[in-house]
């Protein structure tokens, strides 16, 4: 079982505020991504879980029992960290065996296990090895193997894949996956990549100056993003947002349409027009930055390649039924 | 050709480099062939560099003397002592500000950097009249326990550095593979602080070894290391050259071997890094 | 790592050598301060009363005062330009391709772990030695008269001596600074055209401006209260020639016992060493930030 439950969670810092009230619901065997700008407070939070930090307010609560007096050992989860932090002077065994080792537990049995997890791992033949003689890749699979032995009732990842390459990166991505499925073991997993959290989360945790923006899954923060900091945040390139009379006229503030949701017209007589400024042709995708004048810059992707070049005049038309309306609050308006 | 060039540059620099680097040593290779030879030779002029009858006899007067042995005993026991206890004390304390830093920190470590830099004559007085009233004068004791405190800041600020090198990431790893501090400690900090450990232990068995204000002031006879025995050849009616070379060979020669070890780490030890 | 229960450890795990260093710092300084304003002669015992600043009348306007303050100003000035000058080429030497530089190393740090009293009677007697020194036989070999240092020229022995110390640490850190200069800035200089010396006067020496001030401030610090050079060598003399504020405050307090004056004098030392700590401090203070 791994259900942990954040109740008013505040963390600061002498007069800092770095989380103000956090209120979150985690179910067993889910995979949660905390995801946000740099310094919005998402690794903080994974440390006041894991017990590394004390909270200064708030209760956190792991399968109904709350935690926040309790030692970081005593919580029953396991933390794969940015660097990996494994131990150098201990070989691959040594580093996966050490806490069950400080666990008490038999001889025999830590063979057995780490030998599993190895196994899983692929890192049977670098059991002996010292951390230094290993690629990235590898070490990054040693810090896994040490969370997985444990059998923790969740793991914490913090931002564990964004030393590595960017090739080994979609590799690692998926091999997490798989091995989270495949254990059903609860995953906190802390990244500023939202490519990152949209292909790997049950669920997102948005995260923005401290404050929780919106929780949900993928799909829901895509499709209904709460505010202008999720329509932004989320989706990649950026929702292109435009503010003034065309937004008045839907009733909003502002209004987001992202990229993939403009139809490209060459010569087009409705919609926004304006002139490519720059034109990247991906064979699979083309993705247009088109100058339209009043309205700013605002980027179009195509399905396909569209011959198109700087300096080309295009009508970019919004799709009616995904046009995004905010108040001026920056909260979503739904209709 | 640009090859060429690179060969010349690398002969001349080392020639260069080697003269240089000669020069330098050249007294103490001068004070170790004079060890060798008889006092007579030790004077000769012109003097002979090489070919003179090679002689261990000054080392073994020196030994025969029992008070060589005594003060050589006398500098192992205060640098050692001395050593071990600023250690004792400055693990703890360097741990406690490299791993849980406050805010205060930086202004502790910089407050004890500060002590060393009173001048030890500053103080001479009330410290000579302390002991003096105390009966610590000529004891080793007194001056285990003054070169001590004179090296505790660069023990507990050569620590410091070393332990701010581990990543804190690996000890709260530990923490979450439920180690405890103690055990932190032990299967964790200890092994990684190692090679930290033995260069700072190195360079103050060196300092502490070489101290020569507090072990020429506080000490006469008992307690008299082996500065201060050296310190006793400079009476016009001592100048015994090959014997003061012999004396003086064996009180470096330790030090000199323990220093090359420790060569890399001095300077980070001494300028208490601010050059790394 | 910042939880409640370690940060309490922590506290607790540095107490002792803070205390320790606390009263080591404050103790001997109040009593310094104290005997300050006493006439208090260990010759004289039992006379002891207060006489206010007297003691600091009497050492600042000593002659043999005068004599040390420019003796001490001298020798650091002296041995400071020395290290340095030869320091700066020496390491760039070190820093370049040299065939065995590690045995070239060993020689050239070597000096720095002599003990001071070794390394001054060596000096004083086999290297400098009016008649059977090697530097006499040397300057007969070129038909020159020899030099009786100590008695010629004194102050610049000791200097001598001490330079030949403070050399290796000087080179060192200048050394270690150099080997941490980015090797693409200088192939960038070289690629922008720089010859070797602009490079050197562009690139190289600003680098090593921060490690100069470090030697500068670390042996300033040193050089204040050298002794024992000067204690197994000339003893201060000939007269007052080699007497620095070291040396004086020890000859008043355990030669003539005049506790009061020396103590004042251990205060005017301790004011000239804080000017230095000063501006060591800050320095290192800036790099802990780093």
């Amino acid at each position: 079982m791994g259900r942990i439950t954040l109740q008013g969670v505040q963390k600061s810092f002498g007069p800092v505020h770095i989380i103000k009230g956090a209120d979150l619901e985690i179910t067993d065997g889910s995979f949660v991504v905390f995801v946000g700008p740099s310094g919005c407070g998402k690794t903080t939070l994974l440390r006041l879980i894991a017990g590394l930090e004390d909270v200064t307010g708030g209760a956190i609560l792991i399968d109904g029992r709350n935690v926040v007096d309790v030692p970081p050992a005593k919580r029953g989860l396991s933390m794969v960290f940015q660097s990996y932090a494994l131990y150098p002077h201990m070989s691959v065994r040594g580093n996966i065996a050490f806490g069950l080792k400080m666990a008490g537990v038999a001889k025999d049995e830590i063979n057995r296990k780490v030998e599993a997890a190895a196994a899983t791992l692929n890192l049977t033949p670098y059991l002996d090895r010292k951390p230094r003689e290993l690629s990235g890749g590898q070490r990054q699979r040693v810090a896994i193997g040490r969370a997985i032995v444990r059998e923790p009732k969740a793991f914490l990842f913090d931002e564990p894949l964004s030393n590595l390459d960017a090739a080994l990166r979609v590799q690692m991505r998926l091999e997490v996956t798989r091995l989270q499925k495949q254990l059903g073991t609860t995953a906190i997993y802390v990244t500023h990549d939202q490519v990152e959290a949209m292909t790997m989360a049950d669920k997102i945790v948005v995260l923005n100056g401290g404050k929780i923006e919106q929780y949900g899954s993928p799909l829901e923060l895509y499709e209904k993003p709460n505010n202008l900091f999720v329509a932004g945040f989320i989706g990649s390139p950026k929702m292109n947002f435009v503010t003034g009379e065309l937004a008045k006229q839907q009733g909003a503030t502002t209004i987001g349409v992202r990229p993939e949701h403009l139809k490209v017209e060459r010569d087009g007589q409705g919609g926004w027009q304006g002139t490519v400024a720059v034109a990247e042709h991906l064979g699979s995708d083309t993705f247009l930055y088109v100058d339209a004048a009043a309205l700013g810059m605002l980027t179009a992707r195509y399905v396909g390649e569209l011959d198109l070049h700087p300096g080309d005049k295009v009508s970019l038309i919004p799709d009616p039924a995904r046009i995004h309306r905010f108040d001026d609050s920056g909260k979503s308006i739904h209709a | 050709m640009a090859r060429m060039v690179t060969t010349r540059n690398k002969v001349i620099s080392t020639a260069a480099a080697w003269l240089a680097g000669f020069l330098i040593f050249f007294p103490i290779l001068w004070m170790v062939l004079a060890s060798f030879k008889t006092e007579l030779e030790a004077f000769a002029i012109p003097p002979s560099f090489l070919f003179f009858h090679w002689t261990t006899e000054n080392y073994v007067t020196v030994q025969e003397r029992s008070d060589y042995l005594h003060h050589a005993l006398n500098s192992i026991i205060i640098a050692g002592g001395s050593t071990l206890i600023a250690m004792l004390i400055a693990i703890p304390a360097a741990w406690s500000m490299a791993f849980s830093p406050t805010k205060r920190t930086k202004d502790v470590l910089l407050w004890m950097l500060s002590t060393k830099m009173m001048p030890p004559v500053g103080v001479l007085v009330p410290i000579y009249l302390i002991f003096r009233t105390v009966g610590l004068l000529d004891t080793r004791s007194g001056l285990i326990f003054i070169l001590c405190l004179g090296n505790l800041p660069i023990v507990i600020w050569m620590l410091f550095t070393y332990f701010k090198e581990i990543p804190k990431d690996i000890l709260e790893a530990a923490r979450m593979d439920g180690a405890t501090i103690g055990r932190e400690l032990i299967y964790v900090l200890t092994p990684m602080a190692v090679p930290g450990l033995a260069s700072t232990l190195l360079l103050n068995l060196i300092l502490a070894w070489n101290e020569a204000f507090w072990t020429l002031n506080l000490s006469t006879l008992e307690a008299a290391p082996l500065t201060v025995f050296i310190a006793s050849y400079s009476s016009p009616e001592g100048l015994f050259w090959a014997k003061l070379s012999a004396a003086s060979t064996l009180a470096i020669a330790p030090i000199l071997v323990l220093g090359w070890f420790s060569q890399r780490q001095l300077v980070r030890g001494l300028t208490f890094g601010a050059v790394k | 790592m910042a939880t409640q229960q370690t940060q309490l450890l922590a506290r607790t795990l540095l107490t002792p050598a803070v205390a320790l260093l606390f009263i080591w710092m404050i103790v001997p300084l109040a009593l310094t301060i104290y005997f300050a304003t006493l006439h208090y002669n260990l010759l004289d015992p039992g006379s002891e009363s207060f006489v206010g600043l007297e003691n600091f009348r009497y050492f600042l306007t000593d002659p043999a005062f005068l004599a040390s303050l420019q003796n001490t100003l001298v020798l650091v000035g002296s041995v400071l330009a020395i290290t340095i000058i030869l320091g700066v080429p020496l390491a760039l030497l070190l820093d370049q391709q040299v065939v065995g530089l590690s045995i070239v190393r060993l020689m050239v740090i070597a000096p720095f772990f002599v003990m001071p009293t070794v390394s001054a009677l060596v000096w004083k007697n086999l290297l400098m030695h009016p008649v059977s020194g090697l530097f006499a036989w040397i300057a007969h070999l070129f038909g020159l008269p020899a030099i009786d240092w100590f008695n010629d020229a004194p102050l610049f022995s000791v200097i001598l001596i001490v330079s030949w110390q403070w050399l290796p640490f000087a080179t060192l850190i200048l050394l270690t600074a150099l080997q941490s200069l980015d090797e693409e800035q200088k192939e960038a200089a070289e690629m922008d055209g720089a010859s070797a010396i602009s490079t050197f006067v562009y690139i190289t020496l600003p680098h090593l401006a921060r490690p100069i001030t470090v030697v500068i401030l670390i042996e300033t610090i040193f050089l204040l209260t050298v002794f024992a050079e000067i204690f197994v060598t000339t003893g201060g003399g000939p007269g007052l020639q080699t007497t620095n504020i070291a040396f004086l405050i020890y000859s008043q307090a355990l030669i003539q016992y005049d506790v009061g004056s020396a103590s004042a004098g251990g205060l005017v030392a301790v004011v000239l060493a804080n000017i230095v700590a000063f501006f060591l401090v800050r320095i290192v203070g800036r790099n802990l930030e780093a």
